[in-house]
């Protein structure tokens, strides 16, 4: 006890001494400190340090000039954007085809097996036609764009390029009364809405740090790239098949960054109210990507990584999505009853019950909202032959009757909706808060309501469809 | 140079059994410090590859991350600190980085600097060199310095600074092993520094002078009192509230180490 209050007494003897000789100069104190040690560290370096020769030319500051000025950055921004969209629908396509060819002559053996093993037909039609099916969609309408958007991306990251974005979106996240480094969170979210939202811890101000976390999903993450990128394949089938497509999902994703400042502004002014911090951001200096190590590690880290997710929720999705489409209710399957109860909302929102369906099962992970659609369209119609997106076209135009407006509504949907089970997930930890969680599920799924109600609407209204 | 593999395998052999029968210890924590985007999460994945674990720092919204690396019959349990221009305003990382050195005392602290901006660099390192003499000093990214034109001189810095200074790329794996020896002889004591200090203005300087010797009496040895006595001058808030929940924990240690000391 004796110790204690001798060592407590030393501490508050010091503290009287301190304030003796300093009474509060704190400030003063400070920047005398700071100047001291930016001195000695310019001493420093005067010494250690030679500039040999001068480079010619200072390319960083040449892209800068460029790649971040006012005029020209976001224009340049905007035309990288779309030429990674647009090599990966070009190169997606065949390999695509290719793919769905080989896994298809799959099933067909699968099912000879099954007719020479005698199986009975649930056997057959539970884990060939449920899992095997949707497994197969998923690796082949997805493995080929991943395999070249996300090496793509990563070479921009490994380049010195993303920091730059931010720079150049800083300024309209300020005025949307957000924290700039949003910019970055919101890059990140291309990837994975889950990373991006981890991210946000970047963000010191926990007003502008919720901002960005609630806004997150508001970017396609990369379970939602391949079906905007099928999506926008079957809006411009056969016309300038691949230029098209890149342009449609890059107005798609510049959409999302429209709606994500909106909404940022929205909170800023209501729910979360304040002004926004500064912050500075160094840009570091452009870097020669290692081209053979970014594909490797795009590959192993993302597309096999994002692949083994996908397969591993499409497996049981496509087993519940058969079990549903297969077990009868009077003379309709339980996936029918739910989508005929669900299609009046959904016809209002320029989709149909199936679709809104396939959203709702597609909850635990984006990437299976496809392949659970094609899953209930063929359970429920009639069997179609494979192969890629002109497949998909006759399936969802031909056969179930989507117009443009159901593509556009769909995709829209896809975009705004909810986060992922991960993504919701991750917010609850990061937030610690059961409320913001819901908050984050609930303003995207009304955002995309409302969007798809007025755009489809607007559409009827005026004769379009 | 199959011997010479060999003969080095014998040789570390030997150094291990030394060590071992000294009853030294073989683990050690080496703390990783620098400014962001130098090249500090390169080194760290470098040297830790895949043996590493990430988490929050204890209260704070920051990524912690930790790996450990073996060396010569050593383990070096590394922390990866969070990227920081400087150790005195206060953001979370920048607390955590400095309460991380001031008072869990790593072995060895690597500081990472930017060749291609040192002198904004060296502010973190003096730094850094305020709170702990038992650092290495490492100059990452002196391939970009050198087409850039910029040349370091390594030995004149390690001269000025008065601790190790390894030149690296790490990004090519270049100077990673000759790291790795610094750190050992930091983290061993068979290096000893004597690091450059900061000299600030009289009217400090004096001030220190008379609080410095308060603190050593509370605190003894066990952490940098300069340091603490600068930070007492700036009424630094968390740091005094950290030195006083040190000393009512430390207590019963104290008449612990004061009996043995009597024995």
């Amino acid at each position: 006890m004796n110790h204690s209050s001798s060592t407590t007494g030393k501490l508050r003897d010091i503290m009287k001494e301190v304030e003796r000789i300093s009474p509060d100069v704190t400030l003063k104190l400070n920047d005398s400190i700071v100047s001291t040690i930016y001195g000695d560290a310019e001493r420093i370096t005067r010494k250690v340090v030679s500039q040999k020769s001068k480079p010619r030319v200072d390319w960083d500051k040449k892209l800068d000039d460029v790649l971040t000025s006012r005029t020209l950055g976001i224009p340049m921004m905007l035309l990288l954007l779309a030429l990674v969209f647009w090599i990966t629908v070009t190169g997606a396509n065949y390999p695509s085809t290719v793919l769905a060819t080989v896994l298809f002559w799959g099933q067909d053996r699968l099912t000879d097996l099954c007719a020479w093993l005698g199986a009975p037909a649930w056997v057959k039609g539970f884990f060939v036609e449920g899992i095997y099916r949707c497994v197969a969609w998923v690796v082949s309408v997805m493995l080929p764009p991943m395999a070249i958007f996300f090496p793509c991306f990563t070479l921009l990251e490994d380049l010195g390029y993303l920091p730059r974005v931010a720079f150049n979106l800083d300024y309209l996240f300020k005025k949307a009364g957000a924290h700039g480094k949003q910019s970055l969170t919101m890059t990140m979210g291309f990837g994975c809405n889950a990373a991006g939202v981890i991210a946000c811890r970047i963000i010191e101000s926990p007003r502008e740090r919720l901002i960005a976390m609630l806004t997150n999903n508001f970017v396609p993450c990369n379970g939602r790239f391949p079906t905007l990128i099928a999506l926008a394949g079957i809006l411009v089938m056969g016309t300038a098949y691949s230029l098209g497509a890149a342009v449609i999902v890059m107005g798609i994703v510049l959409f999302g960054i429209a709606v994500t400042l909106a909404v940022s502004r929205a909170l800023s002014a209501t729910l979360l109210k304040g002004v926004p911090s500064s912050f500075t951001l160094e840009l570091p200096p452009y870097r020669k990507p290692r081209v053979g190590r970014v594909i490797i590690r795009s590959i192993y880290d993302r597309t096999l990584f994002v692949l083994g997710r996908a397969v591993c929720v499409a497996a049981p999705a496509g087993a519940v999505t058969w079990l549903l489409a297969n077990i009868y209710v009077g003379d309709l399957s339980v996936l029918s009853h739910c989508a005929n109860w669900l299609n009046p909302f959904g016809t209002l929102l320029g989709m149909d019950g199936f679709i809104l369906m396939a959203f709702i099962l597609g909850l635990p992970a984006n990437e299976i909202v496809l392949p659970i659609l094609i899953m209930s369209y063929l359970a429920t119609g009639s069997m179609v032959e494979m192969d890629s997106i002109e497949a998909l076209r006759r399936l969802f135009v031909v056969e179930h009757g989507w117009t443009w407006l159901t593509v556009l509504c769909t995709m829209l949907f896809s975009l705004l909706h909810y986060p992922c089970g991960t993504t919701l997930w991750t917010i609850r930890r990061e937030s610690g808060s059961v409320k913001w969680t819901a908050l984050a599920a609930l303003i995207p799924l009304g955002v995309a309501c409302a969007v798809c109600f007025v755009i489809a609407l607007a559409a009827r209204q005026a004769g379009w469809v | 140079m199959d011997l010479i593999n060999r003969l080095f395998r014998r040789m570390d052999a030997n150094e291990e059994s030394a060590r071992k029968s000294n009853n030294q210890k073989t683990s050690y924590i080496i703390a990783l410090a620098g400014n962001p985007n130098t090249g500090k999460s390169t080194i760290f994945n470098a040297l830790t590859g895949l043996r590493q674990h990430t988490g929050n720092w204890p209260g704070k919204t920051v990524l912690r991350a930790e790996g450990s690396c073996s060396y010569r019959g050593m383990t070096f349990n590394l922390v990866d600190l969070p990227g920081t221009y400087s150790l005195l305003s206060n953001s979370a990382e920048e607390q955590v980085a400095r309460d991380y050195l001031c008072f869990s005392k790593p072995d060895a602290t690597v500081v990472v600097l930017d060749a291609t901006c040192l002198e904004r660099n060296l502010n973190l390192a003096l730094q850094v060199l305020e709170i702990t003499s038992k650092a290495v000093i490492c100059v990452n990214l002196v391939d970009e310095a050198k087409r850039k034109g910029i040349e370091i001189n390594t030995a004149s810095l390690s001269e000025e600074l008065g601790v190790p200074v390894v030149p690296t790329a790490a990004r090519e794996g270049h100077g990673l092993g000759k790291l790795l020896s610094a750190i050992t002889g930091v983290a061993t004591g068979s290096v000893v520094n004597a690091p450059y200090t900061v000299k600030y203005e009289k009217k400090i300087e004096d001030a220190v002078v008379k609080v410095e010797p308060h603190i050593r009496k509370l605190v003894g040895e066990e952490f940098n009192s300069r340091w603490l006595a600068l930070r007492f001058l700036e009424h630094d808030q968390t740091v005094i509230s950290a030195v006083q929940k040190w000393t009512e924990e430390r207590v019963p240690l104290k008449i612990k180490a004061g009996g043995v000391a009597l024995a």
